[in-house]
């Protein structure tokens, strides 16, 4: 049985601009509708109350949204030490004044005339994952990134391993660019879930890459006398049947989650399946169709230059 | 190649299954109504504040203290560090600067017996103020007095690095100091007046001696050490602390809440039934896809995830038990994602030799050998991933936070427990991805040619 070596290279322009396209899409989006930050990251005020009687987390975080007009996080807490009922409200990205508070308060006993709301405690803070660590986070991805490049270059030397080992880093970007994007777009908060699906795609994503290059290094032995574009059509129609089998397997494992979660009514794992599985999609796509046709159009560009210059 | 008989097969599959009896249920033994943990299952995972809920303190400092920004900030990172020691990888610490309160939630359940939030928060608000002072002269509340007090020869500040060390004789265990250049001269100028009188050293945690040795020698290279009656884990919680630095300040606790999962309840079951399935649905797809291989591939499946929950849950005494937050179970996801990827590229790989009309025996060879170069380089460039996140956002101490200091020395040591706790699961999944992934898939199917009734390619994903 004998695979038609499907073209993907000769369609390159089609792909690059399917995630051009998304990528600037994003970007506008990203401008007019706000990037929503979680306390984590941007500060904001934690607020508790102290209460009586039972009340449902959902229903005071609806009265506590439509009077503050802005989503926040309602968590129920229990003093260790009084046994007392509180909630507890974070609201990101800025602190909170005196009227809003007091309007707040007001809702709150309307809401619940039996549940006698009393404001316990105030606190305006500053973010616990702060710029700092977004610095720091970068500078690991960027030193990551560093190695891997050394590494693909050492490992891959016979088909050019600098320009593979970029290619690769690039397609890594794409890919953790549309796990934001799935984020941006679903409403989700840049939280620590965010945090979890970038680097579990990272990894993804650098694992996809490998093995089509992998199969590259072995084809160029093989069929030495196959343009560039030849073999790199040839070595991802061969890991095609791999990609569906794994990318079915993993995204269907992330699609579980999902139903679960929504069926278990924990809606907020979704923030994480998601956005994950939107990056897996992306990984397979950016390593089937933008990673082996950039890196022959680099490669192909090297080789004129090469040429000009003799 | 050496020939793996027919034995072979059911021998792993035994120890897989084993293992994985043991990881998920544990091992203990019942006597009257005492029963005695060796081997932790999976029901005593420590689960994130993210999943299972927590406790929420607030610190202040003592009453009179003013504190600066700078003193608050200082308090927060020593506090995040002393987490991370203490194996809380999942913690979040707000700073309210103008209210100087520092609060901190870290997961905890009511009906949890192993770890005492009490005594933990009790630790994060100790000022941990390590000084060595000249003789033993106590008061009747057993403060230092006379020269004691006055004297102070070192402080925690002067110390380079603490880690904990056996005394060679003994077998006692202790704590080693490398001192600073600062520490180092005032250290050999008390040792060279203390040593002809056979004077004492007194050493102080806070309000409390620990040790106070006799000066034997001059020691004048800046090595130092603290002997108490010891554990191994008393010297590792002092090394910790001091290796974390002292607070300006002693943190008393304002409140103290406990709180509902930040996921919403019922995360933790919904999570564990979403694995469950999500592990079911694979098996059946690998299996209806690669037959035999794909029965091996669930069974080397199942000894990872298994492996994941051992490294976990503290099976192994070498790894201490760890907090699972989603950032962990993403890193398990991605393992075990990249685990099947192992088994699949390899499965293709024999297929692809089966259609080329190979034996069944030699496309497993041949199979294997293409397989392996291609799950070699990715596996190897994760862990390259893994390692470096757990370097930059681990604590101090750790063996790759010191490898990786030079790098990340200008960002002082901001811990994160979320990101760590990613690249210890990931980590620990890909070295398991290799012996189960690669070692116990090949064993076991190298073992099953060996039976003449399984020897058609068909059974393997080949052609009819």
């Amino acid at each position: 049985m004998f695979q038609k070596t499907i073209d993907f290279v000769g369609k390159k322009k089609l792909f690059f601009s399917i995630s051009i396209a998304l990528v600037v899409i994003t970007l506008i989006a990203s401008f007019v509708m706000g990037v929503r930050v979680d306390i984590e990251f941007s500060g904001g005020a934690i607020l508790t109350y102290s209460y009586e009687g039972t009340v449902e987390r959902a229903d005071v975080e609806k009265t506590v949204e439509s009077a503050l007009g802005e989503q926040v996080n309602v968590q129920m807490s229990k003093d260790v030490q009084t046994g007392g009922s509180n909630v507890t409200i974070s609201i990101a990205q800025h602190g909170i004044s005196a009227e809003d508070h007091d309007a707040l308060t007001q809702a709150l006993r309307s809401a619940y005339p039996d549940s006698n709301f009393e404001s316990a405690q105030i606190s305006n803070v500053d973010a616990t994952i702060g710029q700092e660590f977004f610095v720091k986070a970068l500078l690991a991805v960027a030193l990551a990134a560093v190695l891997m490049i050394v590494y693909i270059a050492l490992r891959f030397k016979r088909i050019g391993g600098w320009t593979a080992g970029v290619t690769a880093v690039l397609a890594l970007v794409h890919d953790m660019f549309f796990v934001y994007a799935a984020t941006l777009f679903c409403g989700f908060s840049i939280s620590s879930n965010f945090m979890a699906v970038i680097l579990a795609i990272l990894g993804y994503s650098i694992n996809n890459t490998i093995v089509i290059y992998d199969r590259v290094r072995e084809n160029r032995r093989l069929h030495p006398g196959e343009s560039l574009a030849e073999v790199v059509n040839i070595s991802i129609t061969q890991s095609l049947t791999r990609a569906v089998h794994t990318t079915v397997t993993t995204v269907t494992a992330l699609a579980v989650i999902c139903i679960v979660a929504l069926a278990c009514g924990v809606s907020s794992i979704l923030s994480f399946a998601f956005p994950m599985i939107v990056g897996m999609l992306a990984g397979v796509f950016s390593s089937l169709c933008i990673v082996g046709p950039l890196w022959v159009t680099w490669e192909n560009y090297r080789a004129a230059k090469k040429a000009e210059q003799k | 190649m050496k020939k793996v008989g027919k034995p072979v097969f059911f021998i792993v599959a035994v120890l897989i299954a084993l293992l994985t009896y043991t990881a998920f249920f544990g091992i203990s033994t019942s006597f009257g109504d005492n029963t005695t943990t060796i081997i932790k299952g999976a029901d005593q995972i420590r689960w994130g504040i993210d999943i299972r809920g927590g406790v929420d303190v607030t610190f202040t400092p003592p009453e009179g203290v003013d504190a600066t920004d700078e003193q608050m900030s200082a308090a927060q990172a020593i506090i995040e560090q002393r987490l991370v020691s203490q194996n809380i990888t999942d913690s979040e610490v707000y700073t309210d600067f103008q209210k100087d309160r520092v609060i901190v939630r870290f997961p905890w359940k009511e009906d949890e017996v192993d770890f005492n939030p009490e005594q933990a928060i009790k630790e994060l608000g100790e000022t941990a103020l390590l000084t060595f002072r000249e003789g033993i002269e106590l008061d009747a509340d057993g403060m230092p007095t006379g020269v004691t007090a006055e004297n102070i020869i070192l402080t925690g500040a002067d110390v380079k690095e603490a880690r904990v060390a056996f005394d060679q004789q003994t077998g006692e265990a202790l704590v080693q100091l490398e001192l600073n250049d600062s520490g180092k001269a005032s250290f050999a100028e008390a040792t060279r007046k203390l040593y002809p009188s056979k004077g004492v050293i007194s050493i102080w945690m806070d309000d409390t001696v620990i040790s106070y040795p006799t000066v034997n020698a001059e020691i004048s290279d800046g090595s130092a050490v603290i002997q108490g009656s010891f554990t191994a884990d008393s010297a590792k919680a002092l090394a910790d602390r001091i290796n974390a630095g002292a607070l300006p300040f002693k943190l008393e606790t304002q409140n103290y809440n406990s709180i509902d999962p930040t996921l919403g309840a019922g995360a933790k079951d919904a999570m564990v039934l979403a694995g469950f399935i999500a592990f079911a649905l694979i098996s059946v797809y690998m299996i209806v896809i690669y037959r035999i291989q794909g029965v091996v591939a669930v069974i080397a499946l199942v000894g990872q995830a298994a492996g994941m929950i051992a490294a976990i849950t503290g099976y192994f005494p070498v790894f201490p038990s760890f907090t699972l937050t989603l950032p962990g179970i993403a890193g398990i996801i991605l393992s075990i994602g990249i685990g099947v990827d192992a088994n699949v590229l390899t499965a293709e790989r024999v297929r692809e030799e089966l259609r080329l009309g190979k034996t069944v025996q030699g496309s497993i060879e041949v199979g294997f050998k293409r397989g392996f170069t291609a799950i070699l380089d990715s596996n190897l460039t994760v862990i390259l991933v893994a390692i470096i996140l757990m370097g930059a956002f681990g604590p101090p101490s750790s063996i790759m936070a010191t490898i990786y200091n030079k790098i990340f020395f200008f960002f002082g040591s901001a811990t994160t427990g979320s990101v760590y706790s990613f690249g210890y699961t990931l980590l620990v999944g890909i070295i398991l991805n290799f012996i189960f992934g690669v070692t116990a898939s090949r064993l076991m199917l190298r073992s099953l040619t060996n039976f003449k009734a399984l020897g058609k390619p068909a059974l393997f994903g080949g052609v009819k």
